[in-house]
């Protein structure tokens, strides 16, 4: 968690899990009632590369890729771990 | 005649929504949903029979240890075994293979033995080994597949010399859907002196399995990818193998007395019959029923009525993915060949990407390596998404899986 920033994660993540597979990706789940708020702070800070029908949106975040998804899902691409993904997400969501 | 869409109407789940679309449940490989006769079995278990078994003559515990006891005789003769001492239950495939490597591994292997795999194992089936092997010292090899996915026959026998004690694999691929011929297999590794365990984690839910037509010494199954519970499952052995093996667990009810010495200050223990010898503890008795249930309900539909709509599914799958030009299919595309099982890629997204964008429209499939990663790594492939059918899936269900499917091509 970036020390700097200080946001409860859990107000809006339900769960993150690393994915299986060879690609270090994060998988995002928030939480159903925050899901709107989250992607709307997200969308704000991070620089947006793509959209798909306003069902998935590809950002770009300090070197890292994200793709987000209106469902209330998001994939941290190649994130060096959780705790990196954390601290992204942190920054994003504060 | 089977109709998926009668089946449709016994499992609630089905009538979910999932992100304001119908629910789509193409992750069958993984587990199954329950038929409203599984949970009401369950429901009546615990409302009118719930005590623990074996052992007490009150009234409930004897109507609580005969559904037990039925559960191993209907899984016996699901499967064709000889009788229910042949049926221990345990909680899943994976524990099913560790008895087996520790009850029978780990006092029979020896550091010049061999034990046989295959790359399309799943981890539940390498993972026992390889811990059993650091201690012991014996050596695994791996037997190899084809670009397909598909068992190399001539590596299996050149492999399989008399230091072979034990040959491990998978009945049906959980990736690729191969259906190994193990009966074949089995022939070859008993005129070499190996032993023969089967994983039918997907096959004994999709296909009849006869465990005296294969002649397999063990077979390990789950309960829960069959359309029961979470949380129990099966190892069959033959009987004469089951009797000569020391129990894996050791606890309340596998033994027949604990007597202690007052000369050597220990306990001189005994073990009990078949198959409570292999089942310490209290078991999962709510599970056993709900198993029944689950086991009745598909011999109610046949399990050559299942195989067949699911080679109907599977064969109308793969011609219709073909229509998408950024999708690669592994594995064979003859359905003779395989179970309800497709492995695929989308050109330019990577599998959890496919699975999340499935899952924004209701369609629910599984993404990653499937507990399989020497087979992806065979493949070349940094992970599979993969959609697999069962009874209450439809041809409807595959159309609008590709229709979406082709929508994620065309916004590449």
């Amino acid at each position: 968690m970036n020390a700097n920033v200080n946001i409860n994660l859990g107000e809006y993540i339900a769960r993150m899990e690393e994915a299986c597979g060879e690609e270090k990706d994060v998988i995002v789940h928030f939480k159903f009632e925050k899901k709107d708020e989250a992607i709307g702070k997200i969308l704000k800070k991070a620089k947006m590369e793509k959209t798909v029908a306003g069902v998935i949106f590809d950002l770009t975040y300090k070197g890292l890729s994200i793709r987000l998804y209106n469902t209330g899902k998001a994939i941290i691409k190649k994130a060096k771990d959780k705790n990196q993904a954390q601290s992204i997400l942190a920054e994003l969501l504060s | 005649m089977f109709d998926p869409y009668k089946v449709r109407e016994d499992f609630p789940i089905l009538n979910r929504r999932i992100n304001n679309h119908p629910l789509i449940y193409f992750d069958n490989a993984a587990t199954t949903q329950k038929p409203r006769q599984v949970i009401e079995a369950m429901k009546e278990f615990y409302e009118k029979h719930n005590a623990n078994v074996h052992r007490a003559v009150y009234t409930l515990s004897l109507e609580a240890t005969e559904l037990y006891e039925e559960a191993h005789e209907e899984t016996a003769k699901f499967i064709g075994a000889h009788s229910m001492e042949e049926i221990i239950f345990v909680r899943g495939t994976t524990e099913a293979i560790n008895l087996v490597a520790y009850s029978w591994g780990l006092r029979n292997l020896k550091p010049e033995d061999e034990v046989l795999l295959t790359l399309m194992e799943h981890h539940s089936n390498i993972v026992p080994w390889e811990i059993l092997s650091k201690i012991i010292g014996f050596k695994i090899k791996y037997v190899d597949v084809d670009e397909n996915g598909a068992l190399n026959q001539e590596s299996l026998k050149e492999m399989l010399t008399t230091k072979v004690k034990l040959v491990c694999i998978t009945h049906v691929s959980n990736v690729t859907g191969v259906i190994n011929d193990v009966k074949t297999i089995a022939k070859l590794a008993h005129e070499n002196g190996a032993m023969v365990l089967v994983d039918g984690a997907q096959s004994v839910p999709h296909m009849p399995v006869n465990v005296r037509d294969l002649d397999c010494d063990f077979l390990a199954f789950s309960g829960h990818k069959m359309l029961g519970p979470t949380g129990i499952g099966v190892l069959y052995g033959k009987k004469e193998i089951l009797e000569k093996l020391e129990p894996f667990h050791g606890g309340g009810e596998m033994i027949r007395e604990v007597s202690f010495d007052p000369k050597t200050r220990r306990c001189k223990i005994s073990w009990n019959t078949l198959p409570w010898k292999f089942e310490a503890g209290t078991p999962d008795i709510s599970g056993a029923v709900g198993l029944t249930a689950a086991i009745k309900y598909l011999k109610a539909l046949g399990m050559e009525n299942v195989k067949t709509h699911e080679c109907s599914l599977t064969k109308y799958a793969i011609k219709r993915l073909e229509e998408c030009s950024k999708i690669t299919v592994y594995g064979p595309k003859s359905v003779e060949l395989k179970c309800g099982i497709i492995p695929f890629n989308v050109e330019g997204f990577n599998s959890h990407d496919v699975a999340l964008l499935l899952d924004s429209y209701g369609i629910m499939i599984r993404s990653g390596f499937h507990c399989a990663q020497p087979l992806h790594q065979k493949f070349n492939i940094s992970s599979s998404a993969r959609a697999s059918f069962y009874i209450y899936n439809t041809r409807e269900e595959i159309d609008q899986f590709i229709e979406t499917l082709k929508e994620i091509e065309e916004s590449l």
